[in-house]
């Protein structure tokens, strides 16, 4: 079964998910990567005014294709998350509270996420068609001098993505090759 | 008898190539994943190797890329020697993946400078390795290399000492330390042998081989299965949430060595494994 949740995030909503859901995203999320990263954590270091309102937002680590004629995004499917790992603390202290993306997390980012109730998503690397089919409205708002890695504002219909780590710490990435360990044991 | 072949010639051939292997995923790499969906039993892992199948299916179908990783475009060209070669032959291969990455609307993932890292916005250059062969054709091969896999490669020195087992122990290293983050279910292309770089530009060779082909040399078949067992037992799964399907192939190349050294250097490659074959 999966869960319908909406973006921006409640935090009642991103506390009570737990690592192993499957859940179906609809609303406005962002996008941004490596070096979008970097310009969002310069600007909060400045005390600039940041293009998008971290509050209970969800960023998704993705570099889409350009668009073909006719198509409102590329292929755009998930980025190995831990390149932002050195920049992600900082947006979950200003109120991130959903990453999608997919891989492995460090402990910061994981005790940070403990700290303010936010939630790792894993979307399916290289399911960059299939993803793309839930974006249904895309607009660049900044940073558009780094192509791919622009930061754009994507409302997305049921998106397909799995509890990677939750708030409490659990990780998928420890307890579901466990579990299929273990019933791998049961059954000889 | 010398063959003149004007290097334009080869402009239109790696422009569709680009755009083709982007789009439609070979053969024997969905061979290998509907394979591994049939012997899926465990419901997160069936579930995720679905959604892969209908990706790529999804992707041929409307003509778009598989994955927005669209890659570093490395050419791989097999020259024959009777072959005489009118004009610039780097520039001409990079006007076939400008003109592909362009006209294939795939990404520009390719900055200029390491450390100053700005973007060339046009994929350019891309990765050339030349070899010259007997005979009179060019065989160009494309591998449109994500670096998500890419990233999690890696390469060691070992001692002779160490042998098979010291081999062994470094190729479940790596896949260990990579988990989740190269996408699984990967492709292992492993070197061993030459020296520090021809070990790793065996490893990437040797993902250009028919994914599941075996080492025409018994000793390493039969080293490749057992790797491949042993990778698979680890239960990392389709993107790391558990399973049996952690590697779909494992290809060994070798070549001569050091009477002190034992290079061994794994190159991992993601799913969306594109690689495409032509000759001129």
């Amino acid at each position: 079964m999966r869960k319908k949740i909406q973006a921006p995030l409640d935090l009642a909503v991103s506390k009570s998910l737990r690592a192993g859901d499957q859940v179906l995203l609809t609303g406005t999320i962002y996008t941004s990567r490596d070096a979008g990263h970097l310009r969002l954590v310069n600007s909060i270091a400045a005390g600039e005014e940041l293009p998008l309102p971290l509050e209970g937002a969800v960023i998704y680590y993705v570099g889409p294709t350009p668009p073909a004629p006719g198509q409102i995004i590329g292929s755009a499917g998930p980025t190995t998350s831990y390149r932002m790992d050195p920049y992600a603390p900082t947006l979950l202290a200003h109120g991130l509270r959903g990453m999608i993306g997919k891989g492995r997390r460090s402990e910061e980012v994981i005790e940070a996420m403990r700290k303010s109730g936010a939630v790792y998503f894993g979307a399916i690397g290289g399911a960059g068609a299939l993803l793309s089919s839930c974006i249904v409205k895309s607009d660049l708002i900044a940073y558009e001098d780094l192509g791919a890695e622009a930061l754009r504002r994507l409302e997305v219909v049921d998106m397909p993505l799995l509890v990677v780590i939750d708030s409490l710490g659990n990780n998928l990435y420890e307890t579901g090759p466990a579990a299929y360990l273990a019933s791998q044991d049961t059954d000889n | 008898m010398i063959r003149e072949v004007d290097v334009s010639e080869l402009v239109p051939i790696i422009r569709q190539m680009c755009v083709t292997v982007n789009r439609h995923l070979p053969a024997d790499v969905c061979k290998k994943l509907e394979a591994g969906r049939a012997s899926e039993d465990f419901e997160t892992a069936a579930t995720v190797l679905d959604d892969i199948i209908a990706n790529y299916k999804l992707a041929s179908e409307r003509e778009v890329p598989i994955c927005q990783d669209t890659g570093l475009a490395c050419v791989f060209l097999d020259i024959g020697q009777d072959v005489h070669l009118r004009g610039d032959i780097e520039a001409a291969v990079n006007e076939g993946v400008r003109q592909g990455y362009a006209e294939g609307y795939l990404r520009k993932s390719v900055v200029g400078d390491p450390l100053r890292r700005v973007n060339t916005g046009d994929n350019t250059p891309a990765m050339i390795y030349y070899r010259l062969v007997p005979g009179d054709k060019i065989k160009i091969s494309l591998a449109t290399k994500g670096f998500g896999s890419e990233n999690m490669s890696q390469l060691k020195m070992l001692r002779p000492a160490d042998g098979v087992e010291g081999v062994k122990n470094f190729v479940l290293k790596v896949v260990q330390e990579a988990g989740p983050n190269p996408c699984p279910p990967i492709i292992l292309g492993i070197g061993i042998g030459g020296n520090f770089d021809r070990a790793a530009e065996l490893a990437k060779r040797s993902l250009l081989r028919e994914t599941g082909a075996s080492n025409p040399d018994p000793y390493y078949a039969n080293l490749e299965a057992e790797i491949l067992a042993e990778v698979n037992a680890l239960g990392i799964g389709p993107m790391g949430f558990g399973g049996r399907t952690t590697c779909l192939a494992v290809a060994i190349e070798t070549a001569p060595t050091h009477i002190a050294g034992l290079p061994v250097a794994v190159n991992i490659q993601c799913h969306a494994a594109r690689h495409l074959e032509e000759v001129l």
